[in-house]
């Protein structure tokens, strides 16, 4: 082999390297990642039944937690379980029918709004809608 | 003609309402206790001053109506007529000041929904009681409400406004030489100055954060009994003191008469809640009571061990994390999952108070749980570092080869001139 | 091997008739002189450019152009997305380092004075590309809708708005309504990803169509005996990928060491943060406005200004036609000297804007 080939030959060859480096990643970004969507917005909190009435469940919105409440007539609410104090994690006291903050005692009423304690703001409300078998809180517009 | 007639007619009565109507308006606004003591100098004019921003005067109230006198009179004899009370003495103050503030038909014309049991409550105070038996150094009224530009509790500039609370009461009470006729300490404001509490309160601004007031009570101001230190702090710290009430150590203080919350918070120098506070080291506030040996010292050193444990676990996981951050990968959402465990100590340490190690370890290990998922995201965020570092090596030897390819051809060409 | 390349350009060759193409390529030639260093940077622009479009259709795969999901997917593509993040830093990286190659390829052009006649419409097409790609810059800032680029579009929409006459409805056009909301995502996505690629492509088009036409300037007063001429297919492209893949071992560093960050989502009711600038490529502009008295005489300071930069925009563009002496062949000290004194100030009020406390 004489001196110009080699030097194709190894133009080529390095070349062709240098491309599938940069295919390779371009590959992997196309194929779709196991979380499939971004920014989770609309998250499926429970399956229809889960919940007995005057009970609730916390679970994870984005990256927060958030409570969905089954009230004692049967209807689903959803709030922010961030409480607005110093960012504990709320709980539902079935025998009051309101939302509480084991910290420092602070209260909300099942509209999200302050009853008692030092939370300076409301709750945030989000929107509930059972579409078959699950049921999707997402954010108010 | 007739038109003329008439308007000539009007003419004069009008010009004399004119000429005598309005300087008697005038007088029916004159304030000549303002006007002489606006002229004057030092503490004879801050009443002039202070009075425009005072309440009293918004609720359209005036000197007289404190004072008496007669206000439409500039001659100074003249002014200070029957009526006239001049300043009240110092003992008399509260009484002057409750001639209205008690009396709750009166105040009922201006706002309904304030009190009127402020001079019986300030009757049970410490002050109080030191101002019947003659001590004109004990506080009045005035020297938490000021004098002459009182302003209402929501007001931040008011003397009572939440974050001016300390600097009012600390006025006398950190005030060693005026103190010291009463044998308490002086401290009580540094103390407080460097409380959670106040850091909620100054730093937060958090004004549910409780001052002076809020355990003192304000114009029944008293230091609470030993017996009645928790019922105050159970007002904002519920579940603490549930727990303690169910704890061994409820009989214990009350047989003893030990004050609840205090044996280990302390009262105004109560300071975040640390690790330090269990366990058997110097700074363990079990050890007050429990000797080495005993029940008491072997909880504390358990109930230490399981905090340090997670406490060193947690900053492990940070470290992880910030060292991925710095390596340039996003860890946003292993940090967000880190604060649920912020959440989970602080149960944690309110359950120390129930002194259930078997309780404390559960929810504990509900912490590790969250723990082991972050250190495995840490981990895995520094592992794509490596990956990363290691790709571009790859990427870098594949491009430097191809470019040292293209140095040789290029030289190739340019020395044989050569046609591709 | 070679039977089937040269069957393969058989078949093409008798569909599409390349080998004009191939013979016309095989006779442009480059000169080589003292500043011939300088012909790679327009190879460079196009480089970079294509990396952009190549990254940028990666990131639509991923990218959603809503206030609510903006942020989240740029989060999305840089924590989840494999290779997401090694994507979206060559993309932000590469504008950067394209724009600051733009000025490099304009400014050398410039003081070789590569716009003599019959250049003059290469200058003109490349300072409309300048400004197409500033306008790339500033619409995609925008994209990640984090606190930076909400309140940088914020500022640079109000200059925008401050021009005499037009300025309200321009700024109401650009943020498609009063303030910069999902209207100004939706429009500046628009921008980015459809009328500016189209423009580019047009304006690049025709840049690149009158180079191959017109070949390479030489710079005046060079000696011909001197030129040597090498010819562009494959020798100096041979050179071009080389620099090419310096580059791209620069931008693969920067990416992994110093990826570029997600930033905090905006807003719009939170506080401006302090010190808030545009990007680096505006600043020179941002400080000067800055730096400016509020009035001169009896004109505001910031319109003055304005005006001033609009002038000048249109001078520099037009310099073709104003350097008579460089149309004649011969030198022309004074433009020099005025190229030299633009882009001092451009690179001494970019400068100062990170240096000086309080800008």
């Amino acid at each position: 082999m004489n001196r110009r080939t080699f030097i194709n030959g190894f133009l080529g060859g390095s070349l062709l390297a240098t491309i599938a480096a940069f295919l390779y990643p371009v590959v992997r970004y196309i194929l779709p990642p196991k979380q499939a969507e971004a920014g989770q917005k609309r998250v499926a909190a429970a399956k229809v039944g889960d919940l007995a009435p005057n009970s609730a469940k916390i679970f994870k919105f984005g990256s927060s937690p958030a409570i969905l409440i089954n009230t004692q007539d049967g209807k689903l609410l959803a709030f922010s379980a961030v409480c607005t104090h110093l960012t504990c994690t709320v709980t539902y006291q079935y025998d009051t029918g309101t939302m509480f903050c084991p910290c420092h005692n602070g209260r909300f009423d099942l509209a999200g709004n302050v009853i008692s304690g030092p939370p300076p703001a409301p709750l945030e409300t989000y929107n509930v809608e059972v579409a078959g078998e699950d049921i999707f809180v997402s954010k108010k517009a | 003609m007739k038109n003329t007639t008439i308007t000539k007619k009007a003419l004069l009565p009008l010009v004399l309402t004119c000429l005598l109507g309005f300087p008697l308006l005038a007088l029916g606004q004159k304030n000549s206790c303002l006007d002489c003591h606006s002229k004057l100098g030092g503490e004879l004019r801050a009443p002039a001053d202070g009075f425009q921003q005072d309440i009293h005067q918004q609720f359209g109230l005036g000197c007289k109506d404190c004072h008496g006198g007669n206000p439409a009179q500039d001659n100074e004899d003249l002014a200070k007529d029957k009526s006239f009370k001049g300043a009240p003495k110092r003992a008399q103050i509260p009484e002057f000041c409750a001639s209205c503030h008690a009396n709750a038909a009166h105040m009922r014309s201006f706002n309904p929904g304030l009190r009127v049991d402020q001079l019986s409550q300030y009757w049970t105070s410490r002050h109080g009681q030191l101002l019947k038996k003659g001590d004109a150094k004990a506080a009045v009224c005035t020297d938490c409400h000021g004098v002459h530009g009182i302003q209402t509790a929501k007001y931040p500039k008011s003397l009572i406004f939440p974050w001016n609370i300390p600097q009012t009461c600390g006025r006398c009470h950190a005030n060693a030489d005026y103190m010291k006729d009463y044998k308490i300490p002086t401290n009580q404001l540094d103390e407080y100055k460097q409380s959670v509490h106040a850091g909620a309160l100054f730093e937060k601004k958090d004004m549910s954060a409780p001052t002076c007031n809020d355990c003192h009570g304000n114009h029944g101001a008293f230091p609470p009994e030993v017996k009645s230190i928790a019922s105050i702090c159970r007002q904002c710290h519920p579940s603490a003191g549930e727990l303690f009430s169910k704890s061994p150590h409820k009989k214990a203080f009350d047989e003893l008469g030990l004050s609840e919350c205090e044996a280990c918070h302390r009262n105004h120098k109560i300071l975040s809640p640390s690790n330090d506070m269990l366990g058997t080291e110097k700074t363990s506030v079990c050890l007050q009571c429990h000797e080495s040996g005993s029940q008491g010292y072997q909880a504390a050193s358990q109930l230490g061990q399981i905090f340090a444990a997670i406490q060193t676990q947690i900053r492990q996981d940070e470290d992880i994390l910030a060292l991925a951050e710095r390596k340039g990968v996003e860890v946003n959402e292993p940090r967000f999952h880190l604060q649920d465990v912020n959440t989970l100590l602080v149960s944690a340490k309110n359950l120390t108070h129930s002194l259930d190690v078997q309780d404390i370890r559960q929810k504990i290990g509900e912490g590790e749980k969250i723990l082991a998922e972050v250190r495995l995201a840490g981990d895995k965020a520094l592992h794509e570092a490596k990956f990363r570092r290691k790709g571009l090596v790859i990427a870098t030897i594949f491009l430097a080869l191809f470019a040292v390819a293209l140095f040789l051809k290029i030289r190739n060409m340019t020395k044989s001139g050569a046609r591709p | 091997m070679k039977k089937l390349g040269q069957n393969i350009f058989a078949y093409l060759n008798e569909r599409f008739q390349i080998q004009g193409l191939l013979d016309f390529s095989k006779k442009k030639k480059v000169p080589e002189h003292p500043y011939s260093f300088w012909y790679y940077f327009g190879g460079i622009c196009l480089f970079l450019t294509g990396i952009q479009i190549l990254t940028g259709i990666l990131l639509l795969l991923y990218y959603t152009p809503s206030i609510d999901a903006a942020h989240e997917s740029i989060q999305f593509i840089m924590s989840q997305v494999k290779f997401g993040w090694l994507i979206r830093s060559v993309h932000s990286w590469t504008a950067n380092i394209l724009i600051g190659v733009i000025f490099v390829h304009m400014f050398s052009t410039f003081f070789l004075k590569a716009y003599r006649r019959p250049r003059e419409l290469t200058w003109i097409t490349g300072f409309l590309l300048l400004l197409v790609f500033l306008a790339f810059g500033f619409s995609g800032y925008l994209l990640p809708w984090n606190e930076l680029s909400y309140f940088a579009t914020r500022v640079g929409t109000d200059i925008a708005g401050s021009l005499p006459l037009i300025g309200k409805w321009l700024k109401t056009v650009i943020l498609g309504g009063s303030a910069v909301s999902q209207a100004t995502l939706s429009r500046f996505f628009w921008f980015h990803v459809a009328i500016l690629p189209m423009a580019a492509f047009l304006i690049i088009g025709t840049h690149v169509l009158l180079v191959q036409i017109l070949g390479m300037s030489k710079p005046i007063g060079v000696d011909e005996a001197k030129v040597k001429e090498i010819s562009f297919f494959p020798d100096f492209i041979y050179r071009d990928a080389l620099g090419w893949t310096l580059i791209l071992v620069l931008i693969g560093v920067l990416c992994v060491f110093l990826p570029w960050e997600i930033g905090k989502k905006a807003d719009p009711f939170g506080a401006t943060p302090l010190g808030i600038k545009p990007e680096w490529y505006f600043t020179f502009m941002f400080t000067t406005l800055k730096l400016l008295p509020s009035h001169v005489i009896f004109i505001e300071g910031e319109k003055l200004a304005i005006l001033a930069f609009m002038v000048g925009g249109i001078l520099w563009m037009l310099v073709p036609y104003l350097d008579r002496r460089a149309l004649q062949e011969k030198r022309s000290p004074v433009f020099t000297w005025i190229g030299l004194l633009v882009f001092l100030y451009i690179a001494v009020m970019t400068v100062l804007t990170y240096t000086v406390r309080g800008l």
